[in-house]
C-alpha cells in the first residue's frame, strides 16, 4: 500500500521550520500543529486544501466562504468571551501548494491543551468497568457525581455559545475539550479515574452559523444527545445533567429546551420532503 | 547606536524584521515629514505606540502585511505602510494612517523595518535610526507597552468599547480577551 501523502502546504508554511505536523485529516480540512507568531507558543493550523476535481472558480469561492465563516464565528465568540480557540491569522486566498492547485485557504488558531471530552468519558467508562467489582456504593455515587459535574459544565458552555448567537452545527464529544486549569498537575495514567477539572472549550466551527433560533439551538443539543447516547452509553443516563447546566446559562434556554422535545420526536431534519 | 533595536524572526516568514520602541520622541513632526517625502531610506512603519496593546498585537499586523507582500496583494505603497494599514480593522487606508501612524504629537513611537532586501541589515537600520530619531529606546515588551498603550483609544478604533478593560495584574483575562479580539480583527480585515 502506498503511504498517504498530505497535499503540499500552502505558502508561507512551506517555509516553516520545523514543518507543521499533521494531526488530523478530514474530508474538508487538515489540522496541523505548529507555532504561533511567538515561537514558544504552539498554534493549531487548519488548512482547507484546494480540491482539484472541482471547477477552480467554484472551489475558491466555496473554500473562501467556509473558512471566513468559521473565522467570523471564532472572532465573534472571542469578543463575547466564550471559551473557544482564538483566531490568530487567516488567509482565504492561499498560494503555492500542489502544481495546478492554489494551495488552499488556512486559518491559524490558539492551541488548546487537554483531552477531548470523548476521551475523558471513554477513559472514565473503561475505568468504571474495570473497577466495578471493587467500588462500593458511595464510591460509585461519587464517580457519577464527577461526571454529572462535567456534563453540567458542558451544558453551560453550550448555553454561553448559544447566548452569543452562534450554533455549532456539529456538536459531539470530540468537538468539546477539557482544558485543565493552569495550576493542574498533568499526570494521566490508567490507575485513577480521569480528571474532570478544567474549562470546557468548544472547537471546530467549520459547520457553525450565526443564529438565534430555538430550532437551530435545539438541533445542536439533539445532535450532542444522540452522540453521547451512541458513544458513551454509561454516561447517557446523566445527559439530563447537561440539560440542567444549559437551562441555567442564559435567558433563552428554556424555550430552546422546549423545542428540543419536538426535535426528539421527529429527528434532526425539520422538513420531511426530499 | 540604538541599543534596543531588536531583530525578530517571525515563525513562518523568511524575512527578518527589525523593531525598536522609543519613548519621549522629540521630532515626530519632522520624522513624519520625511516619511511623506517617500525617500526609500525613510521607508519605515512608524506606529504611534499608544495604539499598540502588546507585542502580539504588533506582530500580527507585521505577519499580515508581510504575508500579503509575499503574495503580491499589498493595498498600500509598500510593506511598511502596509504594516500600519494592517493594524486597521477596516479597508480605509487614510484612516489607518491617521489612527495608527505617526502624528505630529506622537511621543511614543514603534518603528518597524522589514529586511526586504539584503542591504537592509541590523547595522544599517540601527545607524540610520540612531541618527534620525530623537527619543529614548526602551524594550519592546508587553510590560513597557502596558505603560504606553491607550486602551480606550484602541478599543474605540476596533469598535470594542463594550469589552472589559484590562487591569494591571498579570495573566489578566480581560487583556487576553481584548488582545485576541484585536488579532482576529486584523486577520479578518477585508474578508
Amino acid at each position: 500500500m502506498e503511504e498517504y501523502k498530505p497535499p503540499a502546504l500552502p505558502s508561507p508554511f512551506n517555509n516553516t521550520t520545523p514543518p507543521p505536523t499533521l494531526l488530523i485529516q478530514g474530508a474538508e480540512a487538515h489540522l496541523y500543529k505548529t507555532t504561533s507568531l511567538n515561537p514558544s507558543i504552539p498554534a493549531a493550523l487548519k488548512i482547507r486544501p484546494s480540491k482539484p476535481y472541482r471547477h477552480p472558480i467554484l472551489d475558491r469561492r466555496l473554500t473562501r466562504q467556509r473558512i471566513t465563516s468559521e473565522a467570523r464565528c471564532l472572532a465573534k465568540l472571542v469578543r463575547e468571551g466564550v471559551s473557544v480557540p482564538a483566531l490568530l491569522a487567516l488567509d482565504w486566498e492561499g498560494h503555492g501548494g500542489e502544481e495546478g492547485g492554489w494551495g488552499g485557504a488556512w486559518l491559524m488558531m490558539e492551541w488548546i491543551d487537554g483531552p477531548v471530552i470523548r476521551v475523558v468519558l471513554e477513559q472514565w467508562e473503561a475505568w468504571m468497568k474495570q473497577n466495578a467489582g471493587s467500588l462500593d456504593q458511595s464510591q460509585v455515587e461519587n464517580e457519577e457525581a464527577r461526571v454529572r459535574g462535567l456534563l453540567r459544565k458542558m451544558g453551560a458552555a453550550i448555553g454561553v455559545l448559544h447566548k452569543a448567537g452562534v450554533v455549532h452545527g456539529d456538536l459531539t464529544t470530540s468537538n468539546l475539550m477539557l482544558r485543565p486549569f493552569a495550576n493542574a498537575s498533568g499526570t494521566v495514567d490508567g490507575t485513577r479515574s480521569p480528571s474532570m477539572e478544567g474549562d470546557v472549550v468548544l472547537i471546530d466551527f467549520g459547520l457553525a452559523s450565526q443564529s438565534n433560533q430555538d430550532e437551530d439551538r435545539a438541533v445542536d443539543l439533539y445532535v450532542l444527545e444522540r452522540a453521547i447516547g451512541s458513544t458513551h452509553p454509561r454516561s447517557e443516563p446523566m445527559f439530563e445533567e447537561m440539560i440542567m447546566g444549559y437551562r441555567d446559562s442564559y435567558k433563552g434556554a428554556p424555550s430552546a429546551l422546549k423545542r428540543l422535545e419536538d426535535v426528539r420526536l421527529r429527528g434532526r431534519k425539520r422538513s420531511m420532503l426530499g | 547606536m540604538a541599543p534596543s533595536l531588536e531583530t525578530i524572526s517571525l515563525p513562518h516568514l523568511p524575512l527578518p524584521v527589525h523593531v525598536v520602541l522609543y519613548r519621549n520622541v522629540q521630532n515626530a513632526a519632522s520624522l513624519k515629514g520625511r516619511l511623506l517625502t517617500g525617500q526609500s531610506e525613510f521607508e519605515y512603519a512608524f506606529i504611534d505606540a499608544s495604539m499598540v496593546l502588546s507585542r502580539a498585537h504588533a506582530t500580527a499586523a507585521v505577519f499580515r502585511a508581510v504575508n500579503d507582500y509575499m503574495h503580491d496583494r499589498l493595498k498600500s505603497h509598500n510593506v511598511h505602510s502596509e504594516i500600519v494599514f494592517s493594524l486597521n480593522p477596516t479597508n480605509n487606508i487614510t484612516e489607518s494612517f491617521r489612527r495608527f501612524g505617526i502624528s505630529d504629537s506622537t511621543k511614543d513611537l514603534l518603528v518597524i523595518k522589514v529586511s526586504v532586501s539584503p542591504e537592509i541589515t541590523y547595522e544599517s537600520v540601527a545607524a540610520h535610526l540612531d541618527s534620525s530619531v530623537e527619543g529614548t529606546p526602551v524594550p519592546f515588551d508587553d510590560q513597557t507597552l502596558s505603560e504606553i498603550s491607550d486602551v480606550n483609544k484602541i478599543k474605540k478604533a476596533y469598535k470594542l468599547a463594550a469589552l472589559p478593560s484590562p487591569t494591571a495584574k498579570e495573566n489578566d483575562e480581560a487583556k487576553q480577551r481584548l488582545e485576541n479580539s484585536l488579532l482576529s480583527a486584523i486577520a479578518l480585515r477585508g474578508s
